[in-house]
């Protein structure tokens, strides 16, 4: 039998018995992955980011992850993030995959046209990756090689029909059949705190439209704005038809905040998060425990399946902020090394 | 020419009532030109689309308007050229991430699309555009169907 999924379907449902081998996909799923499968149960998910390392030592990455083991459902690996150059996406995916855990390749169309991505998204599916995230991408001017070609042969939502034709009709934009579908589980981002305000539920729901399965948001330090943006989410039915999973950032201190705000496009920080951060004893601390107080309360907030937690340079302080916020209540997420019963789903 | 385009987006509305209205005589003409002299003038008529749209909007010639779904802002004009915008990377003013001189294409694109009688085909999802096409009227397309 010639057959891509692990046989052993109660070994692997449990644990992923070989962690490299994708786990059997369920009816009614999409994909491979870890991350459908506790969505679709009604988990509330935790997703977080990686940054892929200047390096091509393939430990760095592993090193990188085994510190977010136990406390997420899946890792985001950013692609050449701020028009920076790391190592790929894609291989920092598949280094990932082989030591069992669940990565989301983010894929962006700064950088390739769409000959080169819809090669890539198989190659993804091949290495074991379950599932993506479509960007449109930050400008070449933003990053470490400014004189490079911008390429945007796609923008996100374009790329979002491309894999679902890929995936749903199982073929090439071409029209040329594929042997064997890429088994992705699609998502997209979307950004409630930077204008037009009022029109970011339409974009939202053209995401949606063009095949989103989930969503992860920008860095959500402003609550009341997230609200009339859920309610909108909500009245048009998105949240029923989409995963929404809200991102969360952990400030460093306040100049940091301050930093991120004027240099990083799209991120919007009120002054109110500043000043209580000017006030604090101990910045870092206190930039911790808002991370953890925002997390609960969009915890709390009607259509939201998760958090996606990114903490650039404070990597090491993801768990305590995931246990000290409780979101994931008893359920502990799967780890290489399970302690006990680390399934990530809901049995 | 920006302050143009600008103009443009703000009198979406009018805009739309004139390119209802002429339209028709304009994609007639075309097809009388090509039944009396074949393709012998597809250079200038190309040549003046360009010149008409690209006084008003900024055009870049894609080969593939959208302008009347796009709230008469030409996406084109976005750095990043997005077709289905905005991008997360709007300033707090409106402005763009890459040109922060310039206000962003899709704000005005919404704005612009809210005026309109058929606004709402701003909420169509537009597929990449076919870069063969750069540089080619779509007048001419329109009226040859092709």
């Amino acid at each position: 039998m010639n057959n891509p999924v692990n046989d052993d379907v109660s070994v692997a449902e449990a644990f992923g018995a070989n962690p490299g081998d994708p786990l059997p996909q369920l009816p009614g799923h999409v994909s491979h992955g870890r991350l459908e499968r506790v969505l679709r149960a009604g988990d509330f998910a935790v997703t977080t980011e990686i940054a892929p390392p200047d390096s091509a030592d393939p430990d760095e990455v592993l090193k990188r992850a085994m510190l977010f083991d136990g406390y997420v459902d899946a890792i985001n690996s950013t692609d050449g993030s701020g028009a920076n150059c790391h190592m790929s996406s894609l291989a920092v995916c598949a280094i990932l995959t082989r030591a069992g855990y669940s990565p989301i390749y983010q894929l962006s169309c700064r950088d390739r046209n769409r000959i080169a991505i819809q090669g890539d998204v198989l190659g993804a599916s091949a290495l074991g990756v379950g599932n993506v995230l479509c960007l449109t991408g930050d400008d070449v001017g933003a990053g470490d090689h400014p004189e490079a070609k911008p390429v945007f042969d796609f923008d996100s939502i374009s790329l979002l029909q491309t894999i679902k034709i890929m995936r749903d009709e199982s073929r090439f934009l071409s029209g040329r059949p594929l042997d064997f579908q890429p088994k992705l589980f699609m998502g997209a981002s979307i950004n409630p705190f930077v204008p037009p305000i009022d029109n970011r539920a339409d974009q939202f729901k053209k995401k949606v439209d063009a095949g989103a399965d989930y969503v992860q948001s920008q860095y959500c330090f402003d609550i009341q704005m997230l609200k009339p943006f859920m309610n909108c989410a909500l009245d048009m039915g998105l949240t029923e038809r989409c995963f929404v999973l809200i991102g969360v950032g952990v400030l460093g201190s306040a100049r940091n905040a301050k930093w991120l705000r004027a240099n990083v496009p799209g991120v919007h920080i009120p002054d109110s998060v500043i000043v209580r951060l000017e006030g604090a004893k101990d910045q870092q601390k206190e930039g911790r425990a808002m991370c953890v107080e925002a997390m609960q309360k969009i915890k709390d907030i009607k259509g939201v399946h998760g958090i996606h937690l990114m903490a650039y340079r404070q990597e090491k302080w993801v768990g305590e902020i995931v246990r000290n916020s409780g979101v994931l209540g008893t359920r502990q997420p799967w780890a290489p090394e399970p302690v006990e019963t680390t399934i990530g789903v809901a049995s | 020419m920006y302050a143009a385009r600008l103009w443009a987006s703000r009198h979406s509305r009018f805009l739309e009532q004139v390119y209802h209205a002429v339209n028709p005589s304009i994609l007639a003409i075309v097809r009388g030109v090509t039944k009396l002299f074949g393709r012998r003038f597809d250079g200038a008529m190309t040549s003046i689309e360009a010149a008409a749209k690209g006084v008003l909007f900024d055009c870049k010639m894609c080969g593939d308007c959208v302008l009347s779904k796009t709230g008469m802002a030409c996406p084109m004009n976005c750095p990043k050229s997005i077709r289905n915008g905005p991008c997360g990377g709007v300033r707090a003013n409106g402005r763009c991430e890459v040109e922060p001189n310039m206000r962003c294409v899709w704000i005005e694109a919404w704005n612009g699309a809210a005026r309109m009688k058929k606004g709402d085909a701003i909420n169509d999802i537009e597929f990449a555009v076919d870069h063969r096409r750069t540089g080619s009227s779509s007048w001419l397309r329109l009226a040859r169907n092709e």
